[in-house]
């Protein structure tokens, strides 16, 4: 007789209480695990039943069609009964076109629209250099929403079709030499100027090809008086080309074989592509300036030093909206008298200014961060000053500061709304103060203030998202 | 060799600057549009609609002086300028000339270096107040809390009031006419003022028009015309000369429409000269001889103008009033045309 | 051979200026140097040109005219027949007002967000990410404009307030009533707060440009002097601690001293409060603060804080989870270690990014102009400057005026990171 008692297998676990399972254990350690917690979460609660209480009733009440304020009001007092109220998303569905492109003409929407897909094309080398993967995918998203918005903006056949070229050659490109698409992104500015303002295609080529001359006096100089002196000679080419070629050369080419499409005055952008051209322009110029403001801060040279220092201390030290009434009151006193140029190019130069300063902050953060070796090595090897920052240090500290380079775009790009103070057509307040003007339409005032949030949310935070995921990626491969 | 070069395209910007400024109307001419400084929006005198066509009463006037110089009432770009930059605006030779309800006053011609060529508008700063805080005069405003625009005449004119009749005030800057407006109606102020065409065309547009009255003080004299830079006196008359031409137009029952009816049979020798049949009083200003033949097809005259954009029947419903011409009891008169 | 860094002695050649390390330095500063003194020379010589055409001299001198413009808020006295130089002080100060009071809220509301954001509370942790994510993502001229609507949209008319006589008859009360035992009438066109008052006031000095304000100075002295004399007392106190091992009883001696002479002094001048009372068509008496200044703070307020929640996240989530560890095993309770250990660390960590916070919104206030605050920038670089046409003296001055602020921020700001971070030994 077996007297022993043994269990063989395991018992089965009991459930956990049931304070410890499923969703009362969730709703105990994550709302309600001390006294403390539960006022806070009693306090949330509060907080979003005030928000939603008091808002849903306008919400649902949304008018969608309708000319006027006024019958937006008609039309909520007869569904929803006298003295209620509601949001009048007519007044947006009228307007839209406005708050995206300003009064950009609707048969021409396909260039802005074109320019805003391109850019994302010309970015791609830069972004993925030397991942095919990640560089089709990115081209394939640009041209499969290109192809979608071009339909709807209803393009012209020609233009749809070169368009469709031209995206088809950059997806070509991508597989067969990936490299070279860093040749469109140098060719974008003036294909984007173009397409936005429109105008004979030679001025913006012509343009170009002043660095083309600047670079082809370099390369035949430097042989004879050496690099520094032949970069200067080159500058001073390209900006006597600027200044005394350029026009006839373009006019002379204009005449020869008209090739322009209608031209568009700036005062007719406005909205999100006002606010978008500014933004983008604005950091993409700033880039090398800031680049060259933070090595001149950091240089040992005492006068570059001073002046760098003073200039970035002096823009950042002042506000944005000091410096945008100094492109509409004051660059007119600074400027040669009689000259005068476009507001909304005044106010790039100063938005580029503005951007440069806090771009040399951000790269000077990089640069710092770079370990002192880096430096010795790159002396170590014998690379003089500019070989040094091009091949070593740069590379790697404007990798670091990418993170912080999209923030600072992002506090550009919200930063934009701020011209509508100089009379321009920012989407959040220029737009909306016309609107406002407009007769059928008086007496509006959420409802466009909403959808401009909204939007710009929406672009904002997919930006600083795109960032995180940036700064996640470059901090496992970085030492 | 450097330096020297620098120095050489320094000249040469100065010299490409120097060329541009010829005359407002070569450059006008050489540029093939007119540049009309406007409000950022004003209901009833200049506002664009969703796809960015501009109207309104002073928007027509630009629209005349472009039919004017460049036989085309669509060749005008209209830039829009905040109280603050207009004048900068049109100092540094940004717009070819302001009409945005500016007022005349002698600093402004002295100080700021322009020059009013014309009063297109007579207007005077008035109040508003709701019929329910039971006040008839502006005088009884002892404390009250007004709204107003900052940046403008009217401020100045506030305080003055205010201090003259002993009475106190507490001011609610504001920085547009819609925002001021909708201040108003929220009662963040007891009264709006601004000029009395501002105060009905808000007035006009309100939900409950009649629970609002407009009180009998005009307070101050406020011109409103077209405004250019100083230096340039040709310029300056074709402003005003297209401006008085309107009004010969209306004076002597010239429209849009019977234009080339009127210019066929007429006798007056006056109308023969203004419409270009007779004499070269256009070539005189350096334009066109039908300059303001075209300036008047443009818009019609400034009955017209005034009717279509802010006269009774539209919702602004403004009066005549002083702006009325001179043979029917108001301000407008034109000297002749001869 | 010679080395590479003897001086050559066939003597001095143009190209070392390029080629050798020694000159090139100093080449480059010249060139630099030239080449900034030409533009400078260029602007100022286009700026004394452009002046001449438009008949305008450069000069300060209308400062001291009459000013002839009202201003709601002034902190100092201020009429419109004072000097626009006046009008320039009143809105400096107005700037400065909102800028002490929104960096103070903002920290505080911004550590308050950054700490809950780490709360183990999901649905609190929720709420505030969407906050901090909702306020950094959208402009700040967004929110401020929205404060000002909601502010001046959901409070109640100061006619509300009455109580007419036939609604006395029938017993009813009020639309609407003051708060805080009667004291603070917040109404759709500002907020009434009460006001100090001095029976006995000590008066006040008149030095020429300022008036010395004897009653405020007096009441800041006595301030200054009980928290002086309070520190003195604790350093003692800890003094005492550190040699003996036992703490002196310090509460009640540190209560006396912050809050008896204080006392003293307000009942010595017969301080009361003015309460704020319906007259005519609105509130008089107190202290009306405009909705465009509250609009204002609320909105840099809640914008600024959402960036600190994350400098301060960010701050908290740099301290190692051994220190907390440690703390837990030393047996400190989680606010203490907080307080004590986490903090105070973390405070290193916060405090650089928190200064370029405090700048940002220092120029953020700038943006009143949406709200029409009037502000430096309201006064200066919009009302005077519009009814002078002086463009160019305004915009510098005020350019000048903000770069000194924000210089003299970040100095003292840097000076508090010297002493908060951790001295290398």
């Amino acid at each position: 007789m077996d007297k022993h008692f043994a269990r063989s297998e395991m018992l089965p676990p009991l459930p956990p209480p049931l304070t410890e399972r499923g969703v009362v254990k969730w709703l105990r350690e994550n709302l309600f695990s001390t006294p403390f917690n539960i006022a806070l979460t009693l306090f949330g609660i509060l907080v979003l039943w005030w928000l939603v209480s008091t808002s849903l009733p306008w919400w649902l009440n949304s008018v969608w069609v309708a000319d006027s304020l006024g019958q937006c009001r008609d039309i909520v007092a007869a569904n929803a009964g006298e003295g209620a109220t509601g949001a009048c998303w007519a007044s947006i569905h009228v307007w839209w076109g406005a708050f995206i492109f300003g009064f950009y003409p609707p048969e021409e929407w396909w260039r802005p629209i074109l320019a805003f897909g391109l850019l994302f094309a010309a970015l791609a080398p830069v972004l993925f250099a030397g991942q095919k993967r990640n560089l089709t995918l990115l081209l394939g998203v640009v041209a499969a929403f290109l192809l979608v918005t071009l339909w709807l903006a209803g393009t012209p056949t020609l233009a749809f079709l070169l368009a469709v070229a031209l995206i088809a050659g950059l997806v070509g490109l991508a597989q067969v030499a990936p490299g070279r698409l860093l040749w469109f992104t140098l060719v974008y500015p003036a294909l984007c100027f173009w397409l936005l303002w429109g105008g004979s295609i030679w001025s913006p080529l012509v343009a170009m090809a002043g660095f083309a001359v600047l670079y082809a006096v370099f390369r035949a100089a430097s042989p004879l008086i050496g690099l520094s002196p032949a970069a200067g000679a080159g500058f001073v080419a390209a900006v006597l080309w600027w200044l005394y070629l350029d026009a006839p050369v373009a006019a002379a080419l204009q005449s020869v074989l008209p090739l322009a499409i209608e031209a568009i005055n700036s005062d007719q952008f406005g909205g999100f592509l006002l606010a978008t051209v500014i933004g983008v322009t604005g950091i993409s110029f700033s880039l090398p300036i800031g680049i060259l403001l933070a090595l001149g801060r950091q240089s040992d040279m005492l006068i570059v030093k001073t002046l760098s220092v003073g200039f970035i201390e002096f823009v950042r030290g002042v506000p944005l909206i000091t410096l945008l009434f100094t492109a509409s009151l004051l660059l007119q006193y600074f400027l040669p008298p009689g000259t005068n140029f476009d507001i909304i190019l005044r106010v790039i130069i100063l938005v580029t200014f503005f951007a440069a300063a806090y771009l040399a902050e951000v790269i000077r953060g990089g640069l710092a961060a770079l370990p002192r070796g880096q430096y010795e090595a790159a002396d170590a090897l014998g690379l003089d000053y500019w070989r040094a920052q091009r091949l070593i240090i740069l590379p790697q500290a404007l990798k670091i500061s990418i993170p912080a380079i999209v923030s600072t775009f992002i506090g550009l790009f919200k930063d934009t709304t701020l011209v509508s103070f100089v009379g321009l057509m920012d989407p959040l307040r220029g737009v909306t103060t016309i609107l406002r003007a407009d007769i059928n339409w008086k007496g509006i005032y959420w409802e466009p203030y909403i959808f401009v949030g909204f939007i710009f949310f929406l672009i904002c935070f997919g930006m600083s998202r795109y960032s995180m995921y940036l700064e996640k990626k470059l901090k496992t491969d970085h030492r | 060799m450097k330096k020297s070069v620098f120095f050489g395209a320094l000249a040469a910007t100065t010299l490409v600057a120097g060329l541009s400024s010829a005359g407002t109307v070569d450059d006008i001419k050489a540029r093939g549009e007119l540049i009309c400084g406007s409000n950022t929006g004003l209901t009833g005198f200049g506002t664009p609609d969703a796809s960015g066509n501009w109207t309104g009463f002073d928007v027509d006037l630009c629209r005349a002086i472009a039919a004017a110089v460049l036989g085309d009432a669509t060749k005008v770009k209209f830039v829009p300028t905040t109280g603050e930059t207009r004048f900068t605006a049109l100092q540094s030779g940004e717009v070819d000339l302001l009409v945005r309800n500016s007022t005349w006053t002698a600093s402004r011609d002295s100080e700021l270096a322009l020059d009013f060529v014309a009063v297109n508008y007579y207007d005077g700063q008035g109040f508003m107040v709701k019929k329910d805080l039971g006040v008839s005069s502006a005088k009884e405003l002892d404390g009250a809390t007004v709204c107003i625009q900052t940046g403008t005449t009217t401020e100045l004119n506030l305080a003055d009031f205010f201090k003259q009749n002993n009475i106190s005030y507490q001011p609610v800057t504001v920085a547009d006419d819609s925002e001021a407006q909708r201040q108003y109606l929220a009662g963040a102020c007891d009264a709006y003022t601004t000029d009395a065409s501002g105060l009905a065309a808000s007035r006009a547009t309100m939900p409950d028009a009649e629970n609002h009255v407009i009180l009998p003080e005009i307070i101050s004299k406020e011109p409103l015309g077209p405004v250019v830079r100083h230096g340039d006196n040709n310029w300056g008359d074709v402003v005003r000369w297209t401006y008085y031409a309107l009004l010969i137009a209306e004076e002597k029952g010239i429209t849009a429409a019977n234009v080339e009816e009127v210019l066929a049979s007429t006798t007056d020798e006056e109308v023969k000269r203004l419409l270009g049949a007779s004499g070269d009083m256009g070539v005189k200003f350096g334009l066109d001889n039908a300059a303001f033949k075209n300036a008047i097809m443009a818009g019609g005259n400034y009955g017209e103008i005034f009717a279509r954009n802010i006269g009774e029947g539209t919702s602004i419903n403004l009066a005549r009033g002083l702006n009325a011409l001179w043979t029917q009891g108001g301000l407008q008169y034109a000297p002749p045309f001869r | 051979m010679a080395m590479a860094t003897d001086v050559p002695k066939d003597g001095f050649r143009l190209s070392m200026l390029v080629y050798d390390t020694r000159y090139r330095s100093y080449t480059i500063q010249i060139v630099v140097l030239v080449l900034f003194a030409l533009a400078v020379a260029w602007l100022l010589n286009n700026t004394v040109q452009n002046l001449e055409a438009r008949g305008k001299e450069f000069n300060f001198g209308f400062l001291w005219q009459r000013a002839g413009y009202d201003i709601g808020q002034q902190l100092i006295p201020y009429s419109n027949d004072d000097t626009h130089f006046r009008a320039l002080l009143v809105g400096l100060l107005n700037t400065l007002v909102v800028a002490f009071f929104g960096c103070i809220f903002a920290t505080v509301l911004g550590v308050i967000i950054g700490v809950l954001r780490l709360s183990k509370n999901w649905l609190v942790g929720r709420l505030m990410t969407v906050y901090v994510e909702a306020f950094r993502n959208v402009p700040l001229l967004l929110w401020i404009l929205l404060s000002y609507v909601i502010l001046s949209e959901t409070t109640p008319n100061p006619k509300d307030f009455r109580l007419t006589d036939e609604m006395a008859a029938a017993g009813e009360a009020p639309a609407a009533s003051m708060m805080f035992w009667d004291s603070v009438a917040v109404t759709n066109r500002g907020t009434n707060i009460p006001s100090p008052l001095f029976e006995r006031g000590l008066g006040s000095v008149d030095l020429g440009l300022f008036t010395v304000n004897l009653t405020l100075l007096a009441v800041i002295a006595v301030i200054a002097g009980s928290v002086w004399f309070n520190r003195r007392l604790l350093s003692g106190a800890r003094a005492r601690q550190e040699s003996t091992g036992d703490r002196p009883v310090t509460w009640w001696k540190s209560l006396l001293i912050l809050f008896a002479p204080i006392t003293l002094l307000l009942l010595a001048m017969g301080f009361h409060l003015e309460v704020p009372t319906l007259q005519g068509f609105n509130f008089k008496g107190g202290i009306l603060v405009a909705h465009s200044f509250t609009a204002l703070l609320i909105a840099l307020t809640l914008y600024t804080a959402a960036f600190i929640a994350e400098i301060v996240r960010a701050g908290i989530q740099a301290i190692s989870r051994g220190q907390s560890e440690a703390a837990f095993a030393l047996g400190l309770r989680p606010g203490r270690t907080m307080n004590l250990v986490i903090l105070p660390q973390a405070l290193r960590v916060i405090i650089p990014p928190l200064i370029s916070q405090y700048l940002n919104l220092t120029k953020n206030t700038s943006l009143g102009i949406a709200v029409s605050y009037l502000d430096l920038r309201g006064t200066l670089g919009g009302i005077t400057l519009n009814q002078t046409g002086r463009e160019l003296e305004c915009m510098l001055l005020m350019m000048l005026i903000y770069l000194s602020i924000s210089l003299s921020i970040s100095a003292v700001m840097n000076m508090y990171n010297n002493s908060v971070q951790l001295k290398a030994r």
